[in-house]
């Protein structure tokens, strides 16, 4: 059975196919068509809903796509559409009278998935400034308005803060099996009872967050049979920090990771935010985003350039592998059947390391990488000691230029050394053409991108994110 | 007179800056489109099958696996077509269904219903369709070699453009290219078709074009026209791509409807939506243009070639505007404009914001710009010698004579207002201080020719009831799409009978409420709609007049309606009194309204008239800083000055001016379509079509409508059109992104940089001009 809380109302079914996204659950079975399907894959947020979760005590409010999500996954959550906005009185949410008042709306069939993702931002009562505004809203797509009276609706709205009353209902438990007819879910608690499960079923679908996979039941209707949901393990949300290095769980967030991230690495911090938008970072995980092994996946090439450590598991144990050795050939991994990632280990950066990572693509937001190459340089006494690197967009596999690297080793820390290094990148990467960017390009950009590199961190001059912010 | 109305004692009334009528309903959730209408029992889910081959011979179609497949209650190929298989919405013989031969990746062939969508998308790919394939022509420079076109080619010339430039001092030729851009209406195409008594249907559309889905469906079911009932309360935006394409939506429902006499729905979903359905059209421009030490254009020859696709569809409309907007702001003494409407195997392009003007300029604006650096002089220059005269130098190409311009004064006031001057040096500072980061900036002026091309289409119909308690029923053959018409409407009502815009009850564009009506589209949604409202309200007032007149024994001449009330000297009876009374009197209190646009000529042979009632104005000037080290680039700052008239809802006008710059921006920097080799779309969805987003949007942009200006004609309250003019404000934005790949060089060399100008783009303009400097 599946409980979750609807706008305040409990529902229980048990009779929903597991693959029924939350979207179809909405708009069909309970008549809630406030909320629209504009793409069915994750990328226009029209079908935006809030999850209300406890963290320490307190409320939080996390918007998330409906379309790609399954219902089991809703179970023991509570959920908020733009039908439970209204008061019972029947007074606008703040959210809303501010983006009528701002003449925020145009067509209209953008809207409800803009007002949730302001509800989020208001509920959550952060600093408001047009960056935050521009990250909250990176997952909405409006045609009409040219979103400038959104983003005054946004400043407007988030002046004041009012609590309301789902954030009291995040008492439900979760079930750890579903099943109908012949589609289960597996959700389990535990690593032990994970890994035992998936040795018996080592082709289940791994499904994380699902912005991934929830494409395959969104937009191609797939009725998978056999699901294992890895976000209610307990060993797998867990994050640790030592003197050293610290790791994160394998179904840790985007969103929750973030804080850590933004301390340890601020470059790196900058490329997740850019990752998809709060409702794929909201529920997209470190994990996830390894374990699909894409090549132009956003944070394999950082962690490869920060050295970092993956520990796997399963019913045989656990073990460690560089990540650099787990990507094998296009989309493939070292994972073996039964076999899932329990957390990834980053090294600290140390005295005179430095770590920046470039992402290039058509749009700032919520776009895939054309190129992103990562860096972790270590200058002492004006020459670089050390370099490590990792690029995305280049290769079947996110990997390191190695052939760079070699060239820039011991070499002077100055501007001409990273332009002769460049003309190495031929050596390293054979990229492909596709509509994102041609061969050529990708050449050009990853080579160039040494030359952006030396400028930012001897502050030459500023990149070009800074004008974005 | 209509121009020295009272509009200041009612609530709502025409110039007044009233919320979109569905505001509430908009953040609600409440607003109904067509997906959330209440499912009625037994309704099916419609979805097409799709040629995979750019060009083919279908050998055959088999569709008995999936006729059995659980669900399935229908599927239909082209034989199974009742009336013509013709959805074309000029021409004729452009297919629902492919006959025969399929012409692009995507076209239509089969179509089939289902209990629920998933039983239909899964059925749908067990029809077994036999292909014999052929070699597709799939670019503008293959069509063009070919001579193979879906019409007619154009020609617009006057005076001797050869001789002109084979005379003139200084020459330059050239090439542009410009990208297409996909509508992506948040909404995406979508039609319920609902079976009636004997073969009458309903139809939901979400349509800019009621009466052509009517027409459409008609024909494929081989009925007459009072069959057919198509309504439409809103769109999830339109763009201009649900002005044709909805028949191919709709015809599908309706014609599965009929067959199984079932409601049938058909949503496309956003990538079906994107493959099946056209586009702004792609263009490649070759110019030749000869000029005197000023930069004074003595003669221009350009051909202008577009993808029309595989039909003409409304191609042909479009190319004519696109020659019509070649010249913008410029006379042009000897011109030689020919167009190609090149027919490829990929699908027909259609109507987009712009209607192909946008295209036009931007030839145009590439040509000043050329001259400019070829000279070594600021592109203001060059455009200040070229500009339309007031009194001479006035007539274009196509022989209308420009009467109202306005177009030195506002781009004089726009530069003097944003201090054009210092911010020119600003950049070079900034350029001089920064090696990989370097600014750009540039103004674009747009003037922009009001009413459709072809004179006929410019009618309009409206239909007014008054009530017995005082409120009013509105109805007009405009559709809302998002641009706020059925406000503005409602606001010239409201003004007409001076009573309150909240007892004017706006309701659903339906075929059988006003008939044979014209696409909303070409910016005069509320020139046309409006004008037809107002002539059907001031029917039923002179009527309630003459009953107020007798009621309080006075002249008509002394009856006021004023503050909902209605007026003889100190006498007064309210509104809703006075339409009580009329009953009582019967006096009959509905009326239609009808309007035409004056004045109107235009000879699509000789490619001359003056097809345009007035034209508008606007300009924009857009500061760009682009990394020339990956390409990427930020627009900065931009600020607009736009002609609106006496603006009807300046609120609604400011928000189509600032979400149509955002939009053209997304058409000429991220919004990149990709086909391959074989003609199969690669960039299909959200996840690979990069339309704007918040962040993309200038974190200085300043819009500011042209205050007392009237239109010099006539039109409703003398306000303008504005729908489609600030799409070409943002040409603007790329214009300054070259101006920041020339500034890397002296200036005058010409960055070659087509549209879009994504990252990669400007990366090769980057390195093109670096290689020529160090050359």
């Amino acid at each position: 059975m599946i409980q979750f809380y609807l706008n305040g109302k409990l529902h229980s079914e048990d009779n929903l196919p597991p693959t029924t996204s939350v979207l179809d659950y909405l708009r069909e079975r309970v008549g809630l068509t406030g909320t629209k399907e504009g793409c069915a894959e994750g990328d226009c947020g029209t079908c935006s809903i809030v999850l209300v979760r406890e963290e320490d005590s307190n409320p939080v409010y996390e918007v998330v796509n409906s379309c790609l999500m399954m219902m089991p996954q809703l179970d023991g959550k509570c959920v908020v559409t733009v039908e439970g906005l209204e008061s019972e009185a029947g007074f606008l949410n703040p959210i809303q009278d501010a983006m009528v008042q701002s003449d925020g709306t145009q067509c209209g069939f953008c809207t409800p998935g803009f007002v949730m993702a302001l509800y989020a931002l208001r509920q959550g009562g952060e600093e408001i400034s047009d960056g935050v505004i521009h990250t909250a809203l990176a997952g909405n797509l409006c045609r009409c308005t040219g979103y400038r009276p959104i983003i005054e609706a946004a400043h407007e709205a988030c002046r004041t803060h009012t609590q309301d009353a789902y954030g009291g209902l995040t008492d439900l438990d979760a079930e750890n099996h579903y099943q109908v007819d012949d589609q289960q879910f597996f959700a389990p608690e535990s690593l032990t009872e994970i890994a035992d499960i998936y040795a018996t079923i080592p082709d289940a679908y791994l499904l994380a967050g699902g912005t991934d996979l929830g494409i395959l039941t969104s937009k191609e209707r797939q009725p998978l049979t056999m699901i294992l949901h890895t976000s209610n393990v307990k060993e797998l949300n867990e994050i640790n920090e030592t003197e050293e290095a610290i790791e994160f769980g394998a179904a840790v967030t985007y969103t929750r990771a973030l804080p850590y991230i933004e301390r340890l690495y601020p470059s790196f911090a900058t490329l997740i935010s850019r990752i998809g938008s709060r409702q794929i970072r909201n529920i997209g995980t470190l994990g996830g985003n390894v374990g699909n092994a894409s090549p132009i996946g956003d944070t394999p090439p950082c962690l490869i350039a920060l050295d970092a450590t993956l520990k796997l598991y399963s019913k045989e144990g656990e073990r460690e592998l560089p990540i650099e050795d787990f990507f094998l050939d296009y989309r493939k991994t070292d994972l073996k059947p039964g076999e899932i990632i329990k957390s990834i280990g980053i090294p600290k950066l140390i005295e005179n390391q430095e770590f920046r990572t470039y992402k290039i693509s058509k749009r700032y937001d919520q776009d895939i990488s054309s190129v992103i190459g990562a860096y972790r340089v270590e200058i002492e006494s004006d020459k670089i000691s050390n370099i490590r690197t990792g690029f995305g967009g280049m290769a079947a596999t996110p990997k390191r230029a190695l052939v760079c690297e070699k060239a820039l080793i011991g070499e002077p820390w100055k501007e001409e050394t990273m332009v002769s290094a460049a003309s190495a990148v031929i050596e390293d990467f054979q990229p492909i053409d596709d509509h994102r960017a041609s061969k050529h390009y990708r050449l050009r950009v990853a080579g160039n991108l040494f030359t952006r590199l030396y400028r930012d961190i001897a502050n030459v001059e500023d990149v070009i994110e800074v004008m974005a912010s | 007179m209509m121009d020295g109305i009272d509009t200041n004692a009612i609530i709502g009334a025409a110039h007044d800056k009233v919320k979109h009528d569905s505001a509430i309903k908009h953040v609600t959730g409440k607003a109904v489109y067509i997906d959330d209408l209440p499912t009625l029992p037994g309704t099916l889910e419609a979805v097409f099958i799709t040629s995979s081959h750019a060009h083919a011979i279908i050998k055959s179609i088999d569709i008995s696996k999936s006729a059995s497949m659980a669900g399935v209650a229908a599927v239909l190929s082209v034989k199974d077509i009742p009336g013509q298989n013709d959805i074309a919405p000029i021409h004729d013989d452009e297919p629902l269904l492919a006959d025969g031969v399929a012409e692009y990746v995507g076209q239509p062939i089969a179509i089939l219903a289902a209990d629920t969508y998933d039983q239909a998308f899964t059925a749908a790919k067990e029809v077994a369709i036999e292909y014999e394939v052929l070699e597709p022509v799939l670019s503008i420079e293959e069509a063009l070699e070919k001579e193979q076109y879906t019409g007619p080619t154009q020609l617009m010339q006057r005076g001797d453009s050869a001789g002109a430039i084979d005379s003139a001092t200084q020459k330059i030729s050239g090439e542009i290219s410009c990208g297409g851009q996909d509508h992506f209406y948040l909404e995406s195409n979508i039609a319920l078709a609902v079976p009636g008594e004997d073969t009458d249907m309903l139809v939901y559309s979400s349509t800019q074009h009621p009466s052509e889905v009517q027409h459409v469906v008609s024909h494929l079911l081989g009925v007459a026209f009072n069959d057919i009932t198509v309504e439409v309360r809103r769109m999830g935006g339109g763009f201009g791509g649900k002005e044709s394409q909805p028949t191919i939506i709709a015809g599908a429902a309706a014609m599965l409807a009929a067959k199984t006499g079932r409601p049938v729905n058909c949503r496309l979903r956003r990538d079906a939506d994107m493959v099946i359905t056209g586009k702004r059209h792609d263009y490649l421009f070759k110019y030749h243009v000869g000029f005197d030490d000023s930069g004074q254009i003595e003669g221009v020859d350009i051909d202008m070639a577009m993808r029309s696709g595989n039909v003409a569809d409304l191609s042909i409309g479009v190319l004519a505007r696109t020659l019509c907007h070649g010249d913008n702001c410029y006379y042009l003494p000897n011109v030689t404009f020919r167009g190609y409407p090149c027919k490829t195997n990929t699908v027909s392009n259609t109507a987009f914001r712009g209607f192909g003007a946008p295209q036009g300029m931007l030839v145009i604006e590439t040509i000043i710009e050329h001259i400019a650096r070829i000279l070594g002089k600021s592109v203001e220059e060059i455009r200040a010698v070229n500009y339309y005269g007031t009194d001479d130098r006035n007539i274009t190409p196509y022989g209308q004579t420009v009467k109202d311009n306005i177009i030195v004064e506002l781009t004089e006031r726009l530069a003097k207002e944003v201090g054009l001057e210092d911010r020119i040096v600003a950049v070079d500072k900034f350029n001089a201080e920064n090696k990989t980061l370097k600014k750009g900036i540039a103004m674009m002026p747009v003037k922009f020719g009001v009413s459709f091309n072809t004179p006929l289409l410019n009618q309009a119909g409206a239909l007014v009831h008054v009530y017995t308690d005082g409120s009013v029923h509105l109805n007009h053959g405009g559709t809302e799409m998002g641009q706020g018409l059925f406000t503005k409407v409602a606001q010239v009502v409201a003004t007409v009978f001076q009573i309150d815009i909240n007892n004017i009850k706006i309701s659903s564009t339906r075929t059988d409420k006003v008939p044979n009506t014209l696409a909303t589209a070409a910016s005069v949604g509320s020139d046309l709609n409006g004008m037809a409202a107002f002539n059907a309200a001031n029917t039923i007032k002179a009527r309630m007049t003459e009953v107020a007149a007798s009621h309080f024994a006075v002249d008509q001449a002394d009856i006021k309606f004023r503050q909902n009330r209605v007026y003889a000297g100190n006498d007064s009876l309210s509104f809703a009194d006075l339409a009580q009374l009329s009953w009582v009197e019967r006096v009959s209190l509905s009326a239609t309204g009808y309007y035409k646009t004056p004045d109107l000529t235009w000879d699509l042979k000789t490619m001359t008239g003056s097809p345009f009632y007035y034209f508008t104005y606007g300009a924009c000037i857009s500061e760009v800083v682009i990394d020339t080290l990956t390409g990427e680039s930020r627009v900065l700052t931009a600020d607009i000055l736009q002609d609106c008239g006496n603006s009807l809802n300046p609120a609604v006008d400011y928000g189509q001016i600032e979400g149509g710059f955002v939009q053209g921006m997304g058409w000429l920097t991220s919004e990149e379509l990709v086909w391959d080799d074989k003609g199969r779309l690669l960039t299909h969805g959200p996840s690979t079509y990069k339309i704007p987003g918040s962040r993309d949007v200038p974190p200085e942009l300043n819009i500011h409508i042209l205050e007392d200006a009237p239109n010099r004609v006539p039109t409703i309250f003398r306000s303008k059109a504005v729908g489609e003019p600030p799409i070409m404000l943002a040409i603007s934005v790329w214009l300054a992104l070259r101006d920041a790949v020339a500034r890397l060089a002296d200036g005058t060399r010409m960055p070659k940089l087509n549209a879009p100008a994504t990252p990669e783009a400007i990366l090769r303009a980057v390195d093109d001009i670096c290689s020529k400097v160090s050359e």
